[in-house]
């Protein structure tokens, strides 16, 4: 079982293996995206009931709240990625650490402008000091950090290296300021906006937006996965496997 | 034989005294974080008036990003020079090991540019009419939060040690998140000068002072090995 675990894990972790396995992968990793996603935005933007209190405005959350979840998670799958590559030196884990730096920070720049968006017929302003506007948006510098100091090296070996410990520092970080900033906010701010509690949600609203979480978690990945395949062509371009593709193709 | 190394304390101590020899040999470099801090906080009055009330409410958020502004404008110092003369090669051959040395390099650094900015802060919280209690908290937080702000911006100068464009760059991976140490200074100040209770602040500003003199020094060391090493 471990030894079988341990001949995958270092399969994975071959610029070759990996391509092969995600020419195969991408497609359906594609076809989950339209599946899940289209319908999900079609349902929840045109035929889920509306908010009896925010009207038609709500209906941003179907963007929103993938967005948030997706931008969170890539900001740990990159600190997990970076970690893999500092301590196993896994060629890979270093390459998709750094292309979730990118594309992670588009997301949370998504869910910070499709929350102001939201705020402005709800509570009247394009922006407010609210708790989690003010995570995401330290998330999102956090996540420009990584990309600025992964620009700034010539070498990408000490780049992925100096990334992935400046991730691993910020996901050690992120709890901290998160319930900081919270506990800020009560401090300053009554209690008297907030973000609805979906926690009430008829099914006509929970089934789209469970569907364009899902949707826009394989959107993630095939992000991810197209970056990473680019990142390993240009890395491996001088290998035989990779003159011998593109003279094929 | 097994050699014998030196204690880690000597160890500790010898690279804390040989980092406030340097500096003390250079002057003109341990005043000018001083200066940048007061004469950030003069520029506040000129932006948004003379006014004693709103000097009075705005007066510890701005002493304390003025604090933090100064760290992080002089950490950039901190590894720069040992990296440049080569120095820092054999700190990272030392059979010393690197944290012990980091927290000592730390620890100086802390000593020569932060605690003149402490000393001074009162003066300054005098002149944006700040009262003697809150201006006693603010020297309190000030000492319990700075060496936080040191420890982060410590890891952002190791890991940009090796590049020639250090100074922007560390200020854009430290300064999300100096978030936390920004949030409890200031508020621990401004409970202080509304009369209300500040212990629960100062408990949080202590955690997160052990948390990262704790830990921190294992990341700056992991910094310095890459940007040594490459």
């Amino acid at each position: 079982m471990f030894e079988t675990i341990k001949l995958y894990y270092h399969k994975f972790g071959t610029p070759k293996f990996f391509y092969e396995l995600t020419s195969k992968m991408l497609p359906w990793l594609i076809g989950f995206t339209v599946v899940l996603l289209i319908p999900g935005v079609i349902l929840g933007l045109g035929f889920a009931p509306m908010d009896e209190e925010q009207g038609h405005s709500y209906r941003i959350m179907f963007i929103h709240v993938p967005a948030a979840s997706v931008a969170m998670s890539a900001y740990v799958m990159m600190a997990v990625a970076g970690a893999v590559g500092l301590i196993w030196k896994m060629k890979m884990a270093e390459i998709v650490a750094k292309c979730c730096a990118p594309i992670g920070a588009s997301f949370a720049l998504l869910c910070l402008l499709t929350g102001s968006i939201w705020g402005k017929p709800t509570w009247g302003t394009w922006w407010v000091w609210d708790a989690r506007l003010t995570s995401m948006l330290v998330l999102l510098f956090l996540f420009m950090g990584v990309v600025a100091l992964n620009n700034a090296f010539e070498s990408a070996q000490s780049a992925a290296k100096a990334t992935a410990l400046l991730s691993i520092v910020g996901v050690v970080n992120l709890p901290i300021i998160k319930y900081s900033v919270e506990w800020w906010n009560t401090l300053h701010q009554p209690a008297s906006i907030k973000l609805t509690e979906g926690a009430s949600m008829p099914a006509e609203m929970l089934t789209p937006l469970l569907m364009c979480i899902f949707g826009f978690y394989f959107l993630f990945s095939v992000l991810v996965v197209v970056a990473s395949r680019a990142e390993v062509l240009e890395r491996e371009q001088r290998s035989k496997w990779v003159k011998q593709l593109v003279m094929v193709e | 034989m097994e050699p014998v190394y030196p204690p880690l304390r000597q160890g500790l101590l010898a690279i804390f005294k040989r980092d406030l020899i340097i500096a003390f040999r250079q002057r003109s470099d341990l005043v000018n974080p001083v200066f940048f801090f007061i004469m950030v906080i003069t520029l506040f009055p000129l932006g948004v008036g003379p006014e004693p009330e709103i000097l009075s409410r705005i007066g510890p958020g701005v002493l304390w990003i003025a604090a933090l502004l100064s760290t992080l404008l002089s950490v950039d110092s901190l590894f720069r020079q040992d990296y440049d003369d080569g120095s820092l090669e054999v700190l990272l051959l030392s059979p010393q090991p690197l944290f012990i040395i980091v927290l000592g390099k730390i620890m100086a650094h802390w000593c020569i540019t932060t605690v003149p900015l402490i000393l001074v802060s009162p003066l300054l919280g005098v002149m944006l009419f700040l009262d003697t209690e809150t201006i006693k908290v603010l020297i309190v937080t000030l000492l319990l939060g700075t060496p936080v702000l040191s420890m982060i911006s410590a890891i952002g100068a190791a890991l940009t040690v090796g590049l020639r464009k250090g100074g922007v760059l560390i200020a854009v991976i430290a300064l999300p998140l100096y978030v936390p140490v920004l949030i409890f200074g200031t508020s621990a100040v401004e409970a202080a000068s509304m009369s209300l209770a500040f212990s629960g602040q100062l408990a949080y500003l202590a955690a997160l002072a052990i948390f990262s003199i704790t830990l921190a020094p294992f990341a700056i060391a992991a910094g310095l090995r890459i940007s040594v090493s490459g």
